[in-house]
């Protein structure tokens, strides 16, 4: 039927969200709640999907949809970015405020923190304000039980005058119930009657003269009493939108604006600015959350977060902090590096043995000699490498953070290295988007949107690429493990390979700095905006649902990219390395053509080649380059990292070159994926060229010096 | 007893205070009333990153840190 919400007028800003209604019967539910709630959780409960979730403040920072059946009726399930009012500050706050405003949703269902109740209210008496169709979800009841608070749902219910559901979604726990009271409320089964706020005699006041002209002239459903009171408390991005969606401006209604003036005027005696407003406003639904939180919540245990604050004694410590965040680090470099190892080899020794097979089957349907050949050496080998070379280590690591993500340790980091970034003039929360780009610069990209500031927003943008993501990992590892862990001995080889990764990523995050400072001193001129970074309560990981999720979703999904890009890779290469023009091949053709520019950064034509192709995504550079020599030198099988050693160093690696190729990995442009998200999230070429350049135009510089150095010592 | 007033900044860690009122305005002043920084909230200072700024606080059940700049434009007494 395709009755999107969009074409009914209520456009999210981003313009990313059509909810496709299979039937009109079809229900909207939009999911929100404060950040770090359990939101995600509750939603792949629900519809039994994936969304990625992490124990951050930011982790849904676009809209997911998922649908769910309940009694033989659909539902559709909107998952908005976390906010905690909607006084919108952020885009994603922006996006989560239109969507529950102007997205005519059916019902809301609002997730809550047991055990930080009282702020979550505010948010609840908010939304309570622009609908009553609405549901909420007192989530993380189990970690409440624990710390011993107890909640009177019931009368929170009665409070509130909507039905309230408590839930532990992690197990499952209350999520029936919740689809029951969401059926009853979206199809007006239960009649739900929260009790507005009452605020201070001017402002009722005003309201009152105001309210019917804005009634009258509102041509869509919404709270008349909700709109007046943000006419009267200004927000100008509040009323972009609403203009956009009810079609008009109201203040150019004369009915309404001649009543606004008259408010305005009434508000002006009793000498209420503009500023008093809004603080009475907050004030009151701030006075009523703390109320209702007194009445239904009891703590047993006052010190409830003894736990939590015993650990940040630790782990944001002035002297153990830093280290404990670099050894962390560390350990999980150290676990990817030496887990990786095993299954590494198991799995090129397990293709390559395929690989004869393979060719014999072609010759046994009597393919042409060099369509085998193009098949096989080609399509196959490069395939085979991306998997066991690439595979391992992404599957090890990704996990791994994921654990530390879900943990809570993550806003720690923010916490910790916060100083280092407002001396780069840049943006607190700028370390959780650069921990993001760890797993993917393309999520970390996206996730910039939890920044408010636009100058700061950009800067994180510009530089995200400087840390290195999942598909960059394994092709620095297997260069450090070929060419730096072999001087020491064996036990300690794993040892200096996590030394030298994590040397490798703190310089990463020195030039986050760098650049993040030049940029603000440059380009993006201007000083820090303030911002609030919350540090949640620590829990405890699923391991095993974080192990199946972060195996299957994400790095399956992007092996599969990357398979999908090194395929035709592999084809162009074996093409290119036996079309012979003259006496030489294409590929030696371009690879020479590169190859002096390549020299001068202490790299070779052909790595700088692998870059280049490897732009759609970085897993297959270090493919492509074993790739390229093997055909152009004489064929053999290369099933170990020791021979691959030998086959690099065969065609002119020294020392130096592992060097320079592990700092162009770390900086060079973007991935095509990233560079088309940076493009959409900043709607602009130049920023998007800029992105691609100021890492590329480093990497070259760093790698120019680096080289030159050498050489000039002759170190190499 | 005698009544203090000083910036949130001020307060050392492990002391609580009362919000008197915010200096901000604009954007800065919404984001600390989301927080539910209203006059009269208690606030505790809880602990103090690696390097002294920015400063972790107990609001309204939540830990929230604040760098210097922000909690300065925060009024409270204890």
């Amino acid at each position: 039927m395709g009755l999107t919400h969009q074409s009914t007028g209520s456009a999210i800003d981003t313009g990313e969200l059509t909810i496709i209604r299979t039937s009109p019967q079809d229900k909207v539910i939009a999911l929100a709640g404060n950040p770090n709630v359990g939101k995600s959780t509750v939603f792949n409960g629900l519809t039994g999907m994936n969304q990625h979730t992490g124990n951050w403040p930011g982790k849904t920072v676009t809209n997911a949809q998922g649908k769910y059946v309940h009694n033989y009726k659909n539902f559709i399930l909107v998952d908005i970015p976390g906010t905690y009012s909607l006084l919108a500050s952020s885009v994603e706050e922006e996006v989560a405020r239109d969507f529950i405003c102007f997205g005519e949703p059916d019902a809301v269902v609002i997730v809550a923190d047991a055990t930080c109740l009282e702020r979550n209210l505010n948010l609840v008496l908010q939304i309570l304000e622009v609908t009553q169709n609405v549901v909420l979800c007192v989530n993380l009841l189990d970690e409440a039980q624990k710390k011993k608070i107890h909640i009177d749902l019931q009368e929170l219910s009665h409070l509130l005058g909507i039905p309230v559901v408590g839930a532990s979604a992690r197990s499952g726990i209350g999520l029936e119930k919740l689809m029951d009271s969401v059926e009853e409320v979206s199809f007006h089964q239960r009649r739900t009657n929260p009790k507005s706020i009452v605020y201070p005699e001017p402002l009722e006041q005003a309201v009152s003269i105001l309210q019917p002209a804005v009634e009258k002239a509102l041509t869509k459903p919404l709270n008349a009493r909700w709109v007046t009171l943000k006419l009267l408390d200004w927000d100008d991005t509040l009323f972009h939108s609403l203009s956009d969606y009810i079609g008009i401006s109201l203040l150019k209604v004369p009915d309404v604006a001649e009543n606004y003036q008259e408010a305005k005027d009434l508000l002006r005696r009793s000498s209420w600015s503009d500023e008093k407003i809004r603080d009475e406003v907050v004030s009151s639904i701030v006075a009523k959350s703390e109320e209702i939180y007194q009445h239904c919540v009891y703590l047993e245990n006052k010190a409830y977060n003894h736990r939590d604050r015993t650990i940040d004694k630790w782990l944001t410590s002035k002297a153990a902090g830093i280290p404990i965040m670099i050894l962390l680090l560390g350990l999980i470099f150290w676990l990817t590096i030496e887990g990786a190892n095993y299954p590494s080899e198991l799995l090129s020794s397990l293709f390559f043995g395929l690989q004869e097979h393979l060719v014999v089957f072609f010759h046994w349907i009597h393919a042409p000699e060099w369509l085998t050949n193009m098949l096989v050496m080609g399509v196959y080998r490069t395939l085979a490498w991306v998997v066991s070379v690439m595979l391992p280590p992404m599957a090890i690591f990704f996990p791994l953070f994921t654990l530390l993500e879900d943990s809570g340790y993550l806003p720690r980091v923010a916490f910790n290295m916060d100083k280092f970034f407002k001396k780069a003039n840049a943006h607190g929360k700028q370390s959780l988007t650069m921990c993001m780009g760890f797993g993917c610069n393309a999520c970390g990209v996206i996730g910039c949107r939890i920044i408010d500031s636009p100058r700061e927003r950009l800067i994180a943008i510009l530089t995200n690429n400087f840390v290195p993501c999942n598909g960059r990992f394994p092709t620095l590892i297997a260069i450090i493990t070929m060419f730096f862990a072999g001087v020491a001995a064996l036990p300690l080889q794993s040892a200096l390979s996590t030394l030298m990764l994590t040397g490798i990523i703190i310089f990463g995050v020195c030039m986050t700095l760098l650049s993040s400072k030049l940029l603000s001193k440059t380009v993006l001129k201007g000083i820090p905006s303030s911002f609030a970074l919350e540090l949640p309560p620590y829990r405890r990981p699923q391991i095993g649902k974080v192990i199946v999720r972060s195996i299957f979703d994400r790095t399956l999904f992007v092996l599969g990219r990357a398979a999908a890009v090194a395929a035709p890779a592999g084809l162009i290469i074996w093409i290119l390395s036996n079309v012979m023009v003259g006496d030489a091949s294409l590929l030696s053709y371009c690879t020479s053509f590169f190859d002096p520019f390549a020299q001068l950064i202490g790299l070779d034509g052909v790595i700088l080649m692998a870059f280049i192709l490897g732009f759609p995504a970085n897993e297959i550079v270090m493919p492509i380059i074993i790739m390229s020599y093997l055909c152009s030198g004489s064929i053999m099988e290369f099933d170990s990292l020791e021979q691959l050693h030998l086959l690099l160093v065969e065609h002119g690696w020294t020392w130096l070159t592992a060097v320079c190729t592990m700092l162009f990995s770390l900086l060079h442009f973007p991935c095509g994926t990233t560079c088309w998200t940076i493009y959409k999230e900043t709607k602009s070429i130049k920023w998007t060229a800029l992105a691609f350049f100021l890492p590329t135009l480093s990497g070259i510089m760093i790698c120019f010096l680096v080289a030159t150095f050498a050489r000039f010592f002759g170190l190499a | 007893m005698t009544e203090q007033i000083f910036s949130l900044n001020h307060l050392p860690i492990g002391q609580k205070g009362r919000v008197l009122s915010l200096v901000s305005n604009g954007k800065e002043r919404r984001r600390m009333l989301d927080l539910g920084l209203v006059q009269g909230t208690t606030v505790e200072a809880l602990q103090k990153s690696p390097s002294g700024d920015p400063i972790a606080y107990f609001i309204r059940g939540a830990v929230i840190a604040l760098r210097q700049e922000d909690a300065q434009k925060i009024l409270i007494e204890c």
